[in-house]
């Protein structure tokens, strides 16, 4: 079933409403997605371009099954495999690409799933994406950690066992600025080994001193390689921008972060172009900056709240499943972030194929983990949810599954230099 | 004395040219180096060996 | 197969078979370039003979690309003043930067190799060096304005073969430059073996100097280089043991 995404909240005021509604029928008078504001960096690079092309050329109905067998029989995979692993033909043969992806996974990562956990510390947001449950239109409660609150979550967290965080925030200058996530990034070193940040794209500068306070890598999903179909997503505000967008995993690693993460938002629009745009991102980046770290992850969309129809539509668990193993036979030696949006189901299944990372102890709300954690009820505000998990197990769950699967789970295995 | 090719000879003084000449040399097949820079061809007849000038005549040869 | 053009430079070359003159006499030179179809041929660069009867240039035919390699050179230094001296001798732009500071073996110095190609790229000339396979050293010689990479097979003169298989593989796939194997090819099955995996061309020397019908061997190697380029572009589906398969299916999980 097609997703609903405009959802008008009664707590708009008539102004608000009036423009909500000018800004999703009327395009003209939305800005120009592909031009960069004033105060966004913008870099010089071909990157974009090259995946660009692959992507737009991709034309997946000229695969077939001997395409499919002849990509699994290669030792190395090359970008025409990978294009044939994701086209339809190679559906059927998805218990072939299985044991393929798990030689790969092996081969580079043992048998060690990675444990991690996100920790939302503000949800206040001044874009419009009209799937995400932070967005400037959508009523929830809003809040922002002050640095006490910060350090009790961490607090928390750390003392379940939990060594890596993910921090991450809405888009709001204003209300969660650059300094305000550095702050939180020298607090999460006292407690975590690896610091992760999932945050608005920023210049490189910003990103060299968020990595001075602490962070080790930048996640940053595009949602979506099409850019037709973003701009029709993504109606206002800075994340509007596609490029700047696009390029700033390599802002990150030019401005010293040590690894950077990629994905699509499935679902959004045509999810075999956006996974293939997704890889070679990927793929094309690694060749320019050979040091540094990789990892995909796959987010199905969600329901969110104030709208609880939004589902992935033509991205079942199948095809999921074949995306995932094509991106390890491709690219062996990158990290696959399998996050809580997938059943508890899903994520033992595909861990002992392809996954390398999975969080657990989730919670996408702001300032509830020790009421998640220990059901104890707090005396404070606790912020909304950016989507509904699927997967709610908490660390020492987590942890004893996998090893239960005969899975090696590592909290960390960082030295921080 | 001019060293040529590691070899010290008495032809300070003299025209480059007509050493060349006379030792047999195409100037065609050959590149000249003098005191280290390389001498362009057009330069041949001008020049005039002096004193303490060391010169490499090179040609091409088999090689792998 | 009409298409399948090596470029050079921005030179365009239909032989992937780069000859060596050393080691074998010049009346030789003739015959070889013509039973290999080679269209680039190297040479060095040595103090000429006064007096001089033959001149090699003299038995090169028409219209082959002479490719001048910087043998003797010990540094970068050296190297860059011999390229100078090649380009003087009117050869074009080419140069084969060859660079050893180790006589009992020739292993090539990569470092100075990387220190000559960016001092010789800046210069106009269109370099293509010789190392020793590693990728760091190649991604180096890559940004330092490389044509080429050539990595060696095995020790120059030693006819062992493809020694450094795995690695030249990997320059293969990750560099994008042509990746022309170099020193050691001993036997036309190896260089067929090295077209097969992927490279851009073979330069081959000692194989045929010490072959006992030298054109009958460069024709040998012609045929094998041009089966092994076939080859590859046919689409070779290797098929290789990737381990038993799961007695219970890994795919079982999934709902939907």
């Amino acid at each position: 079933m097609e997703n609903q995404f405009f959802v008008d909240s009664e707590f708009l005021s008539p102004e608000a409403l009036e423009k909500k509604h000018r800004l999703e029928t009327d395009p003209s008078c939305r800005k120009n997605h592909m031009a960069y504001l004033p105060d966004m960096e913008q870099i010089q690079s071909d990157i974009c371009g090259k995946v660009m092309e692959q992507m737009e050329s991709y034309d997946y109905s000229v695969y077939t099954a001997r395409d499919v067998r002849e990509a699994l029989n290669h030792e190395t995979c090359s970008i025409e495999d990978f294009k044939a692993l994701l086209s339809p033909a190679a559906e059927p043969f998805l218990e072939e690409m299985a044991p393929r992806a798990r030689l790969e996974t092996s081969r580079h990562f043992g048998n060690t799933v990675y444990l991690f956990t996100p920790l939302y510390i503000a949800n206040y947001c001044d874009n419009y994406c009209v799937y995400c449950g932070f967005n400037c239109y959508n009523h929830i409660n809003r809040m922002k950690l002050s640095m006490e609150q910060i350090e009790h979550e961490m607090k928390v967290i750390a003392d379940s066992g939990m060594e890596e965080i993910l921090i991450l925030t809405g888009e709001s200058r204003s209300k969660s600025d650059v300094k305000y996530i550095g702050e939180a990034c020298k607090l999460a070193r006292k407690y975590f080994r690896m610091v992760g940040l999932e945050i608005y794209p920023v210049n490189t500068e910003e990103y060299r001193y968020l990595h001075e306070c602490g962070a080790d890598y930048v996640t940053v999903f595009q949602e979506t390689y099409d850019t037709e179909r973003y701009e029709q997503l993504h109606l206002m505000g800075h994340k509007r921008v596609w490029p700047y967008r696009f390029d700033a995993q390599e802002r990150a690693l030019m401005g010293g972060m040590r690894g950077v993460a990629f994905s699509a938002l499935l679902g959004l629009s045509d999810f075999r172009k956006d996974a293939l745009a997704s890889a070679l991102h990927v793929y094309y980046l690694q060749r320019k900056y050979p040091h540094a770290e990789m990892s995909l992850s796959c987010p199905r969309l969600r329901p969110i709240i104030n709208n609880e129809k939004i589902n992935p539509l033509d991205v079942h668990e199948t095809q999921l499943c074949q995306i995932l193993c094509a991106y390890r036979i491709f690219l062996p030696f990158v990290g696959i972030t399998v996050s809580s949006r997938e059943s508890a189901a899903f994520r033992n299944g595909i861990v002992k194929i392809a996954a390398t990372k999975v969080s657990a102890g989730v919670s996408t709300g702001i300032g509830d983990h020790e009421s998640k954690y220990t059901g104890k009820e707090t005396d404070g505000m606790e912020g909304d949810e950016q989507f509904e998990i699927n997967d709610g197990r908490s660390l020492e769950t987590m942890y004893e599954d996998i090893a239960k699967e005969g899975l090696q789970p590592v909290l960390n295995d960082y030295l921080y230099v | 004395m001019v060293k040529i090719n590691g070899k010290q000879l008495d032809l300070a003084g003299k025209p480059l040219e007509k050493y060349l000449e006379s030792a047999g040399y195409d100037p065609k097949r050959i590149a000249v180096e003098r005191n280290g820079a390389i001498l362009p061809k057009a330069r041949y007849s001008e020049t005039i060996l002096s004193d303490g000038d060391e010169i490499e005549i090179v040609s091409f040869v088999g090689g792998g | 197969m009409n298409d399948d053009k090596l470029i050079i430079g921005g030179r365009e070359f239909h032989s992937r078979f780069i000859l060596g003159s050393g080691k074998y006499s010049l009346n030789l030179i003739e015959a070889a370039v013509k039973d290999a179809g080679a269209e680039i041929i190297t040479l060095a660069v040595r103090r000429a003979n006064t007096k001089e009867e033959e001149n090699i240039l003299d038995f090169i035919p028409e219209g082959v690309t002479l490719l001048p390699n910087t043998s003797g050179a010990r540094t970068a230094e050296e190297a860059v003043r011999i390229a100078r001296l090649a380009r003087e001798l009117g050869c074009g732009d080419f140069v084969k930067v060859e660079i050893m500071r180790d006589t009992k073996y020739l292993l090539p110095d990569n470092q100075e190799t990387i220190r000559a190609t960016e001092i010789l790229a800046k210069e106009g000339f269109i370099v293509m060096p010789y190392m020793y396979p590693d990728l760091q050293v190649a991604r180096d010689l890559a940004s330092a304005g490389a044509a080429t990479i050539m990595p060696l097979a095995s020790p120059i003169g030693s006819n062992k073969g493809l020694a450094t298989k795995d690695f030249i593989q990997i320059l293969i796939d990750e560099i994008d430059l042509p990746i022309i194997v170099d020193a050691g090819i001993g036997k036309p099955s190896q260089a067929c073996e090295a077209m097969e995996m992927g490279a851009a061309a073979i330069m081959a020397n000692t194989a045929l100097a010490t072959a006992g019908d030298l054109p009958m061997m460069a024709s040998a190697f012609r045929q094998a280089i041009e089966a092994g380029r076939k080859a590859y572009l046919a689409g070779l589906g290797r098929v290789l043991t990737r381990g038993a398969s799961a007695s219970d299916p890994l795919t079982g999980f999934l709902r939907d």
